[in-house]
């Protein structure tokens, strides 16, 4: 039955030559691969998150009168909504600390020497786009932690040179944070960044497609010095199988945190109230956060908030371009990306615990 | 030559007038302040200290109560000539005070909805009436208005703020020394800063709590007679008040020359109405009259035994929603049931008053059903949660099983077909 | 014999955990009963139940709200929650007022308060009838 379909799409669309290079298809097999199951992980969480979330679709209300109510509605009144909206809140997180970890796993393993510096730049701007999706997603609910921790977030962007304050309104839909924030996050999050993603994700893939899965330049040594060495596994079915198994295991760990650790509806946000104590961020954003609290209200005559926001804003920028510094005086470029890659791991690991520590 | 010196002379004055510094040059000159001002007390009265006085405010000096010419150095100043009155004898100042605060065409130019029954109202009051009768103990205006920082009662720094009331009073009447010679105590102050009045107003800064004069009146504070207690609260307590009506104890209270309320609320120390009250422990406040055993005293064991049935149910519901919601489970509606159920448990608590044990069994039955409901809903959480929690081990067992089989079929189809 | 077992196993814990993941979608996609929370807006009698000078305490979202029919004829809709210490208020036919029976706070039907504790007035809502059902909904924030 399988061969017939196959022979009667072959017919029509060469299919045989579409599924050849994907049969030949292999990957790496050393001590670091299991590794490479990350990137599979995130894809399989956004998968997650774009069925989870066009199932919450159905009941939500993107208004600053509904929104609070109609989450309230799929926790308490629709059947399994719980389960659908808390895996959907969890997976989010997860899909940000795989994709985070998937990054640096790339940084680490130098996945993104030439020729896949592109394919380091599309994700680097998948990770934006993802963290653009904790953003706008964090507000729908509307309850008073996420009303604030959007106001200030906004608030900081606001404080960006030249450019903050036309994006600050531009994000808010008004200077301030009202329903119209609401529903210009709601197109974001379900419009927008959800068609710029599937762009990108399919850039990715066809990317690493095209390149094949890189090797980590020490094990590249070893295979080129004794070639019997270098071991491949077919993708198709072995590691897929592998890759299918993790992908289960997630699909279980993402049901027991559900069942196990709803998400919070919290108190429906009143925007003439004052802003509680300890309003934060969402973890993905607490480095950045606990930064900007602790540089100084002023450094010489520049703003502590504006020199955080350019430091921020040209170390990313310099992250993005780490594939070419790679190729630099050869040695150097490759130390000081991996120096650069130790320090902003242990920078990010330890300002987040800073912040979740201070009070 | 002379007018030329006299219109310099009035120019230069104008100029002064126009340039120099305070209040009191921006009104007129006041020379009895730029005495005064450097003088010790009780004789010190400064610029700073009389710009804050409403009576300053609104253009009255120095002269318009103590007589004299502010514009005049001494001695003309202070000349009887002038007008000067010295200071105000104490048998002068309500009459003082009430030829302008008692004369209702003179106080329209100024504030035409202030009041002008104050000077009446002293006549009648326990101060009043003794300072007719020639007692310069009692408090006169200026005790507790304040004499020149006096402020209008709606500033938080006057003394007759209400906030600030029970102080004022307590400055006399806490005052053993002072009071010596009244037949009266003087523990009001330190019984009321216990009360639950007390702490409506200072803890939840409730401006509407009772403070001295709501029960006793400003000006023609009085304490109210034995057979208007329960008028008085009744003011605010209205409920308790139409229960108390109807039952035996008004009557009998009213017989017996009882002042109603406060036979078992006291009058200044009023302090949270526990259901010890109904007990028969150092609280209890019915066995003081009756006897053990008799039907009143079974009455109240019932009443109590009713009360307390009621407050455990809220509490085991309370504790069972507590642990639904720690689990995640959403219980919001019944919350709300269960602050309903709060709800008669308070009205049980008003209708004691009526002392029927049928009227308050009533109100406990509502709030048991209500009770009963919120228990259930706490067991329907939890029930809903471990439905959640059995579901969750299928799913787990099943994927188990799935990863299990793949990592089986891994296995062995790669041991026919090498991966590699 | 054991690549049967295997398949078994392979094929059961897929179809079976497939089922576990398919079940609460497809019971999330029925509609619940109940279409509305009432958050935003619920029909809090019908015009049949209300007669001049009468009222009703309805559930609004989550807090009690007062719905009543002046004797003009006028439907008016307050939170029933008072401003002093959040007891539940009540229409009193004989005053024609909004009375709270805590500490006796009074209101007119404007909801503003007019004597006793309350320190500020009921929050108002609006009222619209829509065939045979009144309607109390909030009043559009922004």
């Amino acid at each position: 039955m399988f061969t017939r379909v196959q022979g009667w799409l072959d017919e029509r669309f060469h299919w045989a030559d579409i599924i050849g290079p994907l049969k030949k298809k292999t990957v790496p097999i050393h001590r670091l691969s299991y590794w490479y199951f990350l990137g599979g992980i995130t894809l399989f969480l956004f998968l997650i998150q774009v069925c989870t979330g066009i199932l919450i679709l159905l009941y939500y209300r993107p208004s600053a009168n509904e929104a609070f109510e109609s989450v309230q509605y799929i926790m308490t009144r629709v059947q399994f909504g719980w389960l659908i909206r808390s895996i959907h809140s969890w997976a989010a997180n997860l899909m940000i600390f795989t994709a985070f970890s998937h990054m640096f796993s790339v940084v680490f393993l130098r996945a993104y020497r030439k020729p896949r510096e592109l394919t380091w730049l599309s994700g680097m701007f998948l990770l934006f786009l993802a963290m653009g999706f904790g953003f706008s997603g964090y507000l729908l609910p509307w309850n008073t932690l996420a009303f604030f921790a959007t106001k200030v977030g906004t608030e900081i962007t606001g404080q960006v040179p030249v450019i903050g304050h036309p994006l600050m309104v531009l994000l808010r839909g008004g200077e301030d944070v009202t329903g119209a924030t609401l529903t210009r996050f709601f197109g974001l999050h379900v419009a927008v960044l959800p068609g710029l993603t599937t762009v990108l994700i399919l850039v990715h893939l066809a990317l690493v497609q095209y390149f094949g899965i890189s090797v980590p330049p020490g094990v590249e040594a070893r295979w080129k010095a004794s070639p019997g060495d270098a071991r491949q596994m077919k993708f198709f079915p072995s590691f897929f199988l592998r890759e299918l198994m993790a992908w289960y295991i997630a699909l279980g760990v993402l049901g027991a945190l559900a069942a196990l650790l709803p998400w919070e509806l919290g108190t429906k946000a009143d925007p003439f109230a004052p802003a509680p104590a300890g309003i934060r961020p969402e973890w993905y954003f607490m480095f950045m956060f606990q930064t900007l609290k602790k540089i100084p209200a002023k450094v010489w005559f520049v703003d502590g908030e504006i020199v955080g926001i350019v430091v921020f804003g040209v170390a990313g920028l310099l992250w993005l371009l780490l594939p070419f510094f790679d190729q630099l005086a050869r040695g150097r470029g490759r130390r000081f990306v991996m120096g650069a890659g130790v320090f902003a791991l242990c920078y990010m690991i330890s300002m987040t615990i800073y912040g979740y520590m201070a009070k | 030559m002379d007018t030329w010196r006299n219109s310099c002379c009035a120019v230069a004055l104008l100029l002064l007038m126009f340039f120099c510094d305070g209040l009191a040059c921006a009104q007129q000159q006041n020379t009895c302040l730029d005495c005064h001002s450097a003088l010790d007390p009780p004789l010190q009265v400064t610029a700073e200290t009389f710009a804050q006085d409403i009576h300053s405010q609104k253009g009255l000096t120095c002269a318009s109560c103590h007589g004299g010419d502010p514009t005049k150095a001494d001695p003309e100043a202070m000349s009887k000539s002038a007008g000067f009155r010295g200071k105000i004898e104490r048998s002068q100042i309500p009459a003082l005070c009430g030829s302008c605060h008692s004369d209702a065409a003179f106080m329209r130019k100024y504030n035409p909805s202030l009041r002008t029954d104050q000077l009446g109202q002293y006549k009648t009051s326990v101060h009043g009436r003794l300072f007719a009768k020639g007692d310069r103990n009692v408090a006169v205006c200026i005790d507790c208005h304040g004499v020149h920082d006096l402020r209008p009662a709606s500033d938080t720094r006057s003394k007759v703020h209400p906030l600030n009331v029970a102080q004022t009073c307590s400055r006399c009447h806490a005052d053993t020394a002072h009071m010596k010679g009244y037949a009266i105590p003087t523990d009001q102050f330190e019984k009321y800063n216990t009360s639950v009045h007390r702490e409506a107003m200072v803890a939840r800064g409730d401006l509407s709590a009772p403070t001295c004069t709501t029960c006793h009146g400003n000006h023609g504070a009085a304490p109210p007679g034995v057979d208007s207690v329960q008028n008085v609260c009744s003011t605010c307590h209205v409920f308790q008040n139409q229960m108390y009506e109807k039952s035996s104890h008004m009557s009998a209270f009213q017989a017996a020359g009882l002042p109603g309320c406060v036979v078992c609320h006291s009058n200044h120390g009023v302090s949270d109405p526990t259901d010890a009250r109904l007990g028969t422990g150092p609280q209890a406040v019915c066995m003081q009259c009756h006897t053990p055993g008799d039907s009143c005293d079974q009455a109240r064991a019932e009443m109590l035994a009713n009360l307390k049935s009621l407050e455990d149910a809220i509490r085991d519901s309370d504790k069972l929603l507590s642990v639904a919601e720690t689990s995640g489970m959403e219980v919001s509606q019944a919350r709300l049931d269960e602050d309903q159920a709060r709800d008669a448990l308070t009205k049980a608590r008003v209708t004691i008053h009526s002392f029927s044990k049928e009227l308050v069994n009533r109100d406990i039955q509502d709030g048991l059903n209500l009770a009963g409901k919120t228990l259930q809903a706490g067991k329907n959480a939890l029930a809903e949660r471990d439905y959640r929690r059995r579901g969750l081990g299928l799913a787990v067992i099943f994927i188990l099983l799935t990863v299990v089989g793949l990592f089986l079929y891994i296995r062995q189809s790669e041991r026919e077909a090498p991966k590699v | 014999m054991r690549r049967r077992i295997v398949e078994l196993l392979l094929g059961g814990g897929l179809f079976a955990s497939i089922v576990t993941f398919l079940y609460p979608v497809l019971r999330y996609l029925i509609p619940p009963p109940v279409p509305d929370l009432g958050g935003d807006e619920v029909v809090a009698a019908r015009v049949a139940d209300l007669k001049p000078n009468g009222s009703k305490i309805v559930r609004f979202g989550t807090r009690p709200a007062l719905l009543l029919m002046t004797a003009d004829g006028e439907y008016r809709a307050l939170s029933a929650v008072c401003t002093h210490l959040s007891c539940t208020v009540q229409y009193r036919r004989d005053l024609h007022q909004i009375w709270c029976a805590c500490h006796n706070g009074m209101y007119d039907l404007s909801g503003r308060n007019i004597s006793g504790p309350p320190p500020r007035p009921l929050e108002d809502f609006q009222v619209h009838v829509r065939g045979n059902e009144i309607v109390i909904s909030r009043k559009r924030q922004a």
